[in-house]
């Protein structure tokens, strides 16, 4: 039996639009799984009953009227904490924000509320973004509906684990160095970093502003590619938004499912990323994906990238160095949290030290701290300086590469998902998780992840990611597509299909409705 | 190597505005000094030939039409402040007593 929460948002959007089912029972069905299934995974931050189940009913009166709505009308969706939303809470993860009502709201929610999208909530996230399994989040970590004792990836655990667990059939990430395509590989969901430029970041809570990029998280490439269509374009309120007119990115999926897809298709396989450092299990799938892919009539080759060696440390340059300037703002004047010093006098500047020491966490402190050395006087050319000459070196290994094949892959992260505490203790251990992601972020190209099995030894997905030339997002949702199927052929199931049932599941679906 | 003192750590804490106990500046001497170690390697590479990026799609002179658009009111924009005196952001005093 398959019930409302399962479907996928394509699915979901075609039910709606014949009448089969309304808005508000797809809306309730997920809130009413998200009630039980919370206790423990833990995805929201904040849940919108009563506001989503009222939009939802706006929606349906609509349609019965016979408005003309869009595809993805009434479709639930969970929006990532780092995005403003006038009528919920937006923390961004950190106490420094806690119970702050933004005035408006992101491009892309404003984006998502236009095409009558319903938001469910607020997903969680690891502080400002910073890290890799939500762990750092001020509200608690997010855990792995794969397995409980597990990191859901990060920054965006919150929303990959959200559609992961079927809370919601879409979410909202954001990926500065791998935070949506990175918790998209550990939990078994898609993810999709877009051309930087290609999705505006305005009212995107900023962590590296040359780096940030919001994007799709959902289950599939399809569904990926349907809100990536919702949320793209230009966007004059962000000065770094590209005025490109974008080839319909749904069009780009579909495109994937026909029959000789992946012929003739030019692979490469990026050398220094499938080497020493990667669990057993993950190379395995990933040379098993490369085998059908081959015989799929796609040509694989190796090419080599060899500065992406020196990409972790130019990105642990560079994202902290934007980070401290950009995170100056919180100085308790016009938003957030103002603590005062326990003793001496009340000045501004002391009020202001005072409430960043007690409101932000310790990995914001630590790159605070990192990212004020590295743009000091002194140092400025050894590390940030260096560090962006790095990024011309990156940009040119892509470049090199792309001239040769049409798209390049790897596998999304060096492991599957880890054990809560096993990486906090040593920061350079959890930065260097990040190998695989950064360099797409780096040089500004689109960059996806798509399940591609599990990992034999632990029983946990395994994500392949994909990267094209910038501005090339519709090449991804095609090859995307394609290799999702050909996957789900050979397996005769979808990935999610086999996660592992959380408390209470059946009753709710139950409730939610067959259809 | 660097060389990464709790003297400095302070006093990047004092730029940064951020009121760290002894503990953390103690913790994070350690930890600065294990991470700067390690990404100073961008040094090896970055030889003067090579021109920096800033910004992976560069774009200039972004403009727009001279406008008045909509935006926030005063109300909206103070409504998240921790303090207010009518119109204004109230603040504690800029300046201390010397």
């Amino acid at each position: 039996m398959t019930s409302l929460i399962n479907q996928t948002a394509a699915a979901l959007a075609g039910l709606l639009a014949d009448g089969s089912v309304s808005s508000v029972d797809v809306t309730r069905a997920h809130l009413d799984h998200i009630d039980a299934v919370e206790p423990d995974v833990h995805a929201f931050l904040h849940v919108a009953r009563d506001a989503a189940l009222a939009t939802a009913a706006r929606v349906d009166a609509r349609r019965a009227a016979g408005e003309k709505l869009g595809p993805l009308a009434g479709v639930p969706i969970a929006i990532k904490d780092v995005l403003a939303t006038h009528d919920m809470p937006t923390t961004s993860g950190s106490k420094i924000l806690e119970g702050w009502i933004p005035p408006y709201d992101a491009t892309v929610v404003r984006r998502i509320r236009d095409a009558d999208l319903i938001p469910l909530g607020k997903t969680n996230m690891d502080e400002f973004a910073m890290g890799s399994s939500t762990e750092h989040s001020a509200y608690g970590p997010t855990h792995n509906p794969w397995d409980l004792n597990r990191i859901p990836g990060g920054s965006g655990g919150g929303s990959a684990a959200a559609v992961a667990a079927f809370e919601a059939p879409l979410a909202l990430g954001s990926d500065t160095g791998g935070s949506i395509r990175q918790p998209a590989a550990v939990t078994g969901s898609v993810g999709v970093k877009p051309t930087y430029g290609g999705v505006s970041r305005y009212g995107a809570i900023a962590l590296a502003s040359s780096l940030d990029q919001v994007g799709p998280v959902t289950r599939t490439v399809l569904d990926a590619a349907l809100l990536h269509d919702v949320i793209g374009g230009h966007d004059p309120l962000d000065s770094t938004s590209l005025t490109d007119a974008w080839p319909s990115m749904t069009a780009a999926a579909q495109a994937g499912l026909a029959d000789g897809a992946l012929k003739g298709v030019r692979i490469g396989v990026i050398k220094e990323l499938n080497g020493a450092g990667f669990q057993a299990g993950v190379k395995q799938r990933f040379e098993e994906t490369l085998a059908l892919l081959s015989a799929a009539g796609a040509i694989v080759s190796e090419v080599s990238a060899p500065n992406f060696e020196y990409a972790v440390s130019a990105y642990y340059l560079i994202l902290p160095a934007e980070a401290s300037s950009n995170l100056a703002r919180f100085d308790s004047v016009r938003f957030g949290i103002r603590v005062n010093p326990e003793d001496g006098p009340l000045t501004s500047e002391r009020v202001m030290a005072a409430t960043r020491d007690a409101g932000f966490g310790d990995e914001v402190k630590r790159r605070i701290i990192l990212g004020t050395y590295a743009l000091s006087a002194g140092y400025y050319d050894a590390y940030y300086g260096s560090a962006q000459k790095v990024r011309t070196l990156i940009q040119r290994d892509f470049a090199a590469a792309f001239d040769k094949v049409d798209l390049l892959v790897s596998p999304t992260a060096p492991t599957t998902a880890f054990k809560f505490g096993e990486k906090t203790e040593d920061p350079m251990a959890m930065y260097l998780n990040d190998i695989t992601t950064i360099p797409a972020n780096l040089a500004g190209i689109p960059g996806m992840s798509l399940p591609m099995g599990l990992a034999p030894e632990d029983g946990l997905p395994v994500g392949l990611q994909v990267m094209a030339p910038a501005r090339a997002d519709a090449r991804l949702y095609t090859f995307g597509a394609a290799v999702e199927q050909l996957l789900e052929a050979h397996w005769g199931h979808t990935l999610l299909s086999q996660a592992p049932a959380l408390a209470n599941i059946e009753m709710f679906a139950t409730e939610g409705g067959a259809v | 190597m660097s060389e990464i003192t709790a003297e400095q750590v302070a006093h990047l804490a004092n730029l940064a505005r951020i009121d760290l106990s002894s503990a953390e500046i103690d913790r994070l001497t350690v930890e600065l000094g294990q991470i700067v170690d390690s990404v100073a390697r961008v040094a090896e590479v970055a030889t003067p030939d090579v021109p920096a990026t800033s910004h992976p799609m560069p774009l200039t002179n972004v403009f727009r039409d001279d406008v008045v658009v909509p935006s926030l009111t005063v109300d909206q924009a103070l409504s998240g402040a921790p303090d207010r005196a009518g119109d204004k952001f109230r603040v504690p005093a800029i300046l201390d007593e010397e």
